[in-house]
């Protein structure tokens, strides 16, 4: 009976070819583009219209174009920038968001109705309108503080590091936050009620029972702000200053003078740094102690982040 | 009175320490940035680009049609004039025309991935996701190689011509040609490649956006699906019912939430987005999100800009209020 069990075949695996098929297609579609990508990067053509051959120049040979980025100090720069705007921004919407979430979901305030619906305000409307809400924000406050300071020259201030990374946070948050409330969600209070029981205070509670036991849904809300921040164009582009340019907005640049296949180097190389990220903490997720992530991670990345640093 | 009650409880108090730097965030960088928008677009531009505060509605009134200064063709001011409606109506449409088209594709691979056997589920998932996190601006980019003149379609179809010719040919003559004399076909006669003009296109920001945006609708869309028992399917089945009727009567019923919430992940962006018309659509599609861009940074009128963006905000918040009011705000926006 138990053999004739295994050979039968639910009804939920009998699967059309037609349907196989259109999700091949749509697979296809997916990639088709990054290939092309790739593909380019090895392009002989400096104008990258028509692939002309394998580009065989100088001493990296096919890889011509990616030796040329790696001289490119607008290319580093904006690649220390990104990264540096990105960690940054994690860590503080990954403590904030997480607080957040904390209070909403265990606590009764005044404020608590008001909270939430500013936190969903982020996600129901366009990123334009933030960003340029953002840009007036920041360019009244800035022309006030400069006049009211009286700052000249180089001490006054503007759009740069600092306002990037403060919008960032202001976006990330809201998703964290939604993150980390499904993780509380299904998490039993009696845990923690036992640890205190058990005579542990609220902060020992919180650091031996409530963050391992929340982790995954920071892990995962910490990954998220980080891919946000990372991919984010629209409030970057309204918030940057001179010397704060990031790699989307730099290869929004580029595309509108002539297109090297070094824009498309520099893509592979982005595209292959996000898939290894992937991989590993995806690889990381499935290991039993959830902070060896952020260790593993934090070690890996370091060395990278050294190296990539502007001012190098 | 009941407020400072509340407040002294420590309940309360821990909770409001717990948020306030969220508070902080969203008051600043989110509540006083979009009120400081309406208040921009209630002033006027100075000659020299300087915002002056004043309580006018005119560049709402000239966003509706309302033409102050400049003559609408042969009449003169005020007249009217439908360049801005125009572009709202058009974003409008490419936002309904992209949900559509990527509810389309992306539900069979939802469909697929959901139905797949539970092991390879996470690797076709994995498979899904790979491309949302390679740079947006780096996506759309990669659309200007495959469409231009020159692009990687065009170089296929100049490769197989030879083949496609006679085919063609014989299509021509025999139907088309024919055929043209009743429809209205604008095609050309059977001769020499000739490339495809497909950038800077409609077509063109179409796919687009539905390249930058399908993600966004599969994952919510499998989250649905792959909740739903298969044990319902056999259900309908054992009871009698076709493949289109159980299709029609249980899972597209139950992958509703995940519809919705796509919709509202794919719709909204897709409103605001200036990055995928700006590079594929060139100088033809001008959106309401180019609109606003340039009133910022080239045509230098922030208080027209900020007209634009507060109309963008209602009209999307309209659609988005009716869509919940219909269908709820899924839990699925969570998951993905």
């Amino acid at each position: 009976m138990a053999r004739l069990y295994d050979h039968h075949t639910p009804m939920s695996n009998r699967r059309s070819p037609w349907l196989t098929l259109v999700s091949l297609l749509v697979y296809a579609f997916l990639y088709a583009p990054i290939a092309v990508l790739m593909v380019y990067a090895f392009n002989s053509s400096r104008t990258n219209i028509v692939f002309e051959g394998l580009v065989n120049q100088g001493p990296c040979g096919p890889f011509y174009w990616f030796c040329r980025l790696s001289n490119n100090h607008e290319v580093l720069s904006a690649a220390g920038n990104t990264l540096t705007i990105a960690l940054t921004s994690t860590i503080a919407s990954t403590i904030i968001g997480t607080m957040a979430a904390l209070a909403l979901q265990r606590y009764h305030f005044p404020a608590k109705t008001f909270s939430e619906v500013s936190l969903y305000i982020p996600i129901v409307i366009p990123e334009i309108v933030m960003g340029i809400g953002i840009l007036v924000l920041f360019s009244a406050l800035f022309r006030w503080l400069n006049g009211a300071l009286s700052l000249e020259g180089d001490r006054r201030l503007a759009l740069g590091l600092g306002t990037v990374i403060v919008s960032h946070i202001a976006f990330s948050i809201p998703f964290v936050t939604l993150v980390v409330r499904a993780r509380l969600h299904g998490f039993d209070k009696a845990v923690e009620e036992a640890a205190m029981d058990l005579g542990a205070n609220e902060w020992i509670t919180f650091w031996r029972v409530t963050l391992p036991m929340i982790a995954p849904g920071v892990l995962s809300g910490a990954m998220l702000a980080f891919t946000l921040s990372l991919d984010d164009f629209v409030i970057t582009f309204f918030t940057n200053g001179p010397g704060s340019t990031t790699l989307p907005i730099y290869i929004y640049g580029l595309l509108r003078r002539i297109i090297t296949p070094e824009v498309n180097a520099l893509s592979t190389v982005w595209i292959l740094i996000v898939l290894i990220a992937l991989l590993v903490t995806q690889w990381l997720q499935n290991a039993e102690d959830p902070f060896r992530a952020v260790r593993i991670l934090a070690r890996a990345f370091s060395p990278l982040f050294q190296w990539l640093r502007p001012g190098r | 009175m009941n407020i400072l009650k509340r407040l002294r409880d420590k309940n309360s108090r821990r909770g409001l320490w717990l948020i306030s730097p969220t508070l902080l965030w969203m008051i600043g960088l989110l509540i006083i940035p979009l009120i400081l928008v309406v208040i921009t677009s209630l002033g006027q531009r100075d000659p020299d680009g300087n915002v002056i505060y004043t309580f006018s509605v005119n560049n709402y009134l000239r966003l509706i049609g309302y033409s102050f200064n400049a003559p609408c063709g042969d009449t003169p001011p005020p007249c009217f004039d439908d360049l801005y409606i125009t572009i709202l109506w058009r974003s409008l449409v490419l936002a309904f025309q992209t949900t559509v088209l990527v509810i389309l594709v992306g539900y069979p691979l939802a469909y697929y991935v959901a139905r797949a056997p539970a092991r390879w589920r996470n690797l076709l998932l994995f498979l899904i996701l790979i491309p949302l996190w390679t740079n947006f601006v780096i996506r759309v980019y990669a659309w200007i190689m495959i469409l231009r003149s020159q692009g990687v379609i065009n170089n296929l179809l100049e490769a197989v011509w030879p083949v496609i010719l006679p085919v063609y040919t014989v299509l021509y003559n025999l139907i088309l040609s024919p055929l043209s004399a009743f429809l209205p076909l604008h095609l050309s006669a059977p001769g020499a490649f000739q490339p495809l003009e497909m950038l800077y296109t409609p077509g063109a920001v179409l796919v687009g956006m539905l390249y930058e945006f399908l993600p966004f609708m599969i994952l919510p869309m499998y989250t649905s699906l792959e909740k739903i028992e298969p044990a319902l399917y056999e259900a309908a089945a054992d009871l009698g019912a076709s493949a289109a009727r159980t299709f029609w009567r249980v899972t597209l019923p139950l992958s509703a939430p995940g519809i919705v919430a796509g919709t509202i992940l794919v719709f909204i962006p897709v409103m605001g987005t200036f990055i995928v018309s700006d590079i594929l659509g060139g100088r033809q599609v001008i959106l309401v999100g180019n609109l606003i861009q340039r009133q910022f940074l080239d045509a230098r009128d922030p208080t027209f800009g900020s007209a634009a963006s507060i109309i963008l905000m209602v009209m999307t918040l309209i659609v988005t209020i009716f869509y919940t009011r219909r269908f709820g705000f899924g839990e699925e926006i969570a998951s993905a």
